[in-house]
């Protein structure tokens, strides 16, 4: 049990700046996800904690203690990796203590601790087996009691689920969820799928461009994105925007009209998710021609215009609306978000 | 066409094989059958007497098992250097990217590129000054320059096939750099490094030339042979020839997959 503080801790591979200055906290017993998409430097970072990767600037903290300079073996960590990492000449059980074994704890103990990690990973019949014979859902789950055994302060996982088969990976995330739950072990947890992230988190850290640019939890996230890069990021359909002019402190949007966040220009982007948007019959709105009407069993997806621009939106599958037509619709007022259009970040509503 | 493309592929198979295997064959034929085979014209395809005689004698000749140990001692110190050298080598080449080490990669086969023949001279008058001309040492370490470029292409692909995850898991869990390579690279590498030892051993056991100029009276069996067996009988001479083949076919039929990895051929 242990706290993780990363202060300041920069990365450049030659004249590439893949970390700059990241500053992060995770509580003891947190689960934090590191968001983003690829090449945005979570993976590097979750190296640098683990001590698989040299930072060029800054401070590693686990638990208080500056392991900035340790190797990884000194640093108290446990870790998944994403093509597992499980050594095939061991067999699983082997596997499991390995990590004990090399602490050089006492044989019972690790027996101990092997049988429970296998039983919480559901693989207690495994044991015997070399990896080979193991499928990878399997091997996964080998992995992750290998690193659950040894009880570490710290887990970090790097993107431990994103090469099982979808319907696997939604089972295992669930008892990954479960499993930790109870474990109360701090995780540092990088994925570039939000549903993972958003499913698993206490809080997600959105990164890009070598930069946390937000770090919330997962709702928050979702309802009050830092960013038009978070907004688009998170959330499948992605937001909407739609890019509005700004008259009197006020943006008008059909018959509707809103207050314009403060400090916003000649014109700002309101963002608002498909699924906040709804039907209205005769009440105030704007209107939308539907160009695809997509039932997909849980809602039906209906993506057309309004205004001129691109918008998606989510309506309850009952409804029959047909290609060609169109409807008025009007927003969660407690759900429009909005953003400077010039520097993509979120304004603050009046 | 696909008839023509199939015989015109098999019979290139049967080219290159019968390249190797009827010098062999022929040279099985004369040792097994005796004199009498070895004169007889047609040669017929099994030997008329089939006989020992020919081994016993071989293996009778005078300074022969002194020459045999020789060349055990000198594979094995050939075998030796070559993977305490070419191993860590290897293990650069496959994990750490440094400047250099494409060029490196291939200047490495570059040493191949000298004919012993033109060094032997300097060699001999090098190895003199340094009191290690006629001994074992002194042609294991020529040995070892002949060997080295292979145990390190070698070792290098064998360890690229080892994913760094691993190494990196392992000192997640416990072990230092040396530990990790101890406890996880060397239990997955080790059939590959016992092929490139034997593969090495090879190389020192079939080798002639350097051992001739590099010795005296301290001679590998094969330097030796060729002082002796020029005057021997032809029976003798085949016979002695197959038992210097012998170790080297069956030593690299055990390795050849791993050959095979060294040129990025998958054979499995």
């Amino acid at each position: 049990m242990a706290d993780i503080r990363i202060a300041a801790v920069t990365k450049s591979f030659g004249t590439l700046a893949a970390l700059r200055e990241v500053s992060l906290d995770v509580r003891d017993g947190e689960f934090v996800a590191l968001l983003g998409p690829s090449g945005c430097g979570k993976t590097t970072l979750l190296r640098i904690v683990a001590g698989l990767e040299t930072r060029s600037s800054g401070r590693v903290l686990i638990g208080g203690r500056d392991v900035s300079d340790l190797p990884p073996r000194l640093r108290g960590l446990a870790m998944v990796f994403q093509n597992y990492a499980v050594f095939p000449h061991l067999r699983v059980r082997d596997n499991i203590a390995f990590g004990l074994t090399m602490t050089g704890a006492a044989s019972q103990r690790i027996e101990q601790q092997v049988a429970r990690a296998a039983a919480l990973m559901h693989i207690e019949t495994l044991l015997d087996r070399y990896p080979a014979q193991l499928s990878g859902g399997q091997r996964q789950r080998v992995a992750v009691a290998r690193a659950l055994a040894v009880e570490p302060a710290v887990l970090l996982m790097d993107e431990p689920l994103s090469n099982l088969d979808a319907l696997l990976r939604l089972e295992m995330r669930a008892e990954l969820k479960a499993v930790l739950a109870e474990a109360r072990t701090t995780t540092l947890y990088v994925t570039h799928d939000q549903t993972e992230a958003m499913g698993l988190a206490d809080r997600i850290a959105v990164m890009q461009e070598g930069r946390i640019v937000q770090m919330a939890p997962p709702l928050e996230v979702y309802r009050h994105p830092s960013s038009m890069f978070v907004g688009g990021f998170i959330g499948n359909p992605p937001m909407n925007f739609l890019r509005l002019p700004v008259q009197d402190g006020v943006v008008r949007l059909g018959t509707l009209t809103l207050n314009a966040p403060r400090d916003a220009g000649s014109s700002v982007m309101l963002g608002i998710r498909p699924e906040d948007l709804e039907l209205t019959e005769g009440g105030d709105g704007f209107a939308f021609r539907v160009q695809v009407p997509e039932p997909l069993g849980s809602h039906v997806l209906l993506t057309g215009q309004a205004d001129g621009q691109s918008l998606r939106v989510a309506i309850p599958p009952d409804r029959n609306i047909g290609a060609g037509q169109t409807v008025t619709l009007r927003p969660n007022p407690e759900r429009i978000g909005w953003m400077d259009p010039a520097t993509g970040l979120a304004l603050e509503g009046k | 066409m696909t008839g023509l493309r199939r015989a015109l592929f098999v019979a290139g198979i049967l080219l290159v094989c019968a390249w190797t295997l009827v010098p062999i064959y022929l040279v099985a034929l004369g040792g097994i059958g005796g004199a009498a085979t070895v004169y007889a014209w047609p040669k017929p395809f099994w030997p008329a007497t089939l006989s020992l005689s020919n081994f016993q004698a071989f293996l009778e000749i005078e300074g022969i098992w002194p020459a045999m140990l020789r060349s055990i001692e000198v594979a094995v110190l050939c075998m030796l250097f070559s993977l305490l050298l070419g191993a860590p080598a290897g293990y650069a080449l496959a994990r750490f990217a440094f400047r250099g080490a494409t060029i490196y990669r291939l200047t490495i086969l570059m040493t191949r590129a000298f004919p012993v023949g033109i060094l032997a001279l300097p060699l001999a008058v090098g190895f003199v000054r340094l009191g290690i001309y006629d001994t074992a040492f002194g042609v294991a370490l020529m040995h070892t320059a002949l060997a080295l470029p292979f145990a390190v292409l070698v070792t290098a692909s064998l360890f690229l096939g080892i994913p760094r995850e691993l190494e990196e898991a392992a000192w997640v869990f416990g072990c230092s750099g040396l530990g990790a390579f101890r406890r996880v690279v060397l239990p997955l590498a080790i059939p590959g490094i016992a092929a490139t030892a034997i593969f090495a051993f090879v190389i020192s056991w079939n080798e002639v030339f350097a051992a001739s100029v590099l010795t005296v009276r301290h001679k590998t069996l094969t330097a030796y042979l060729l002082t002796l067996l020029s005057e021997a009988p032809l029976q003798s001479q085949l016979a002695g020839g197959l038992l210097l083949i012998l170790p080297s076919v069956l030593f690299i039929f055990l390795v050849r997959r791993y050959l095979f990895a060294m040129w990025g051929v998958a054979s499995r």
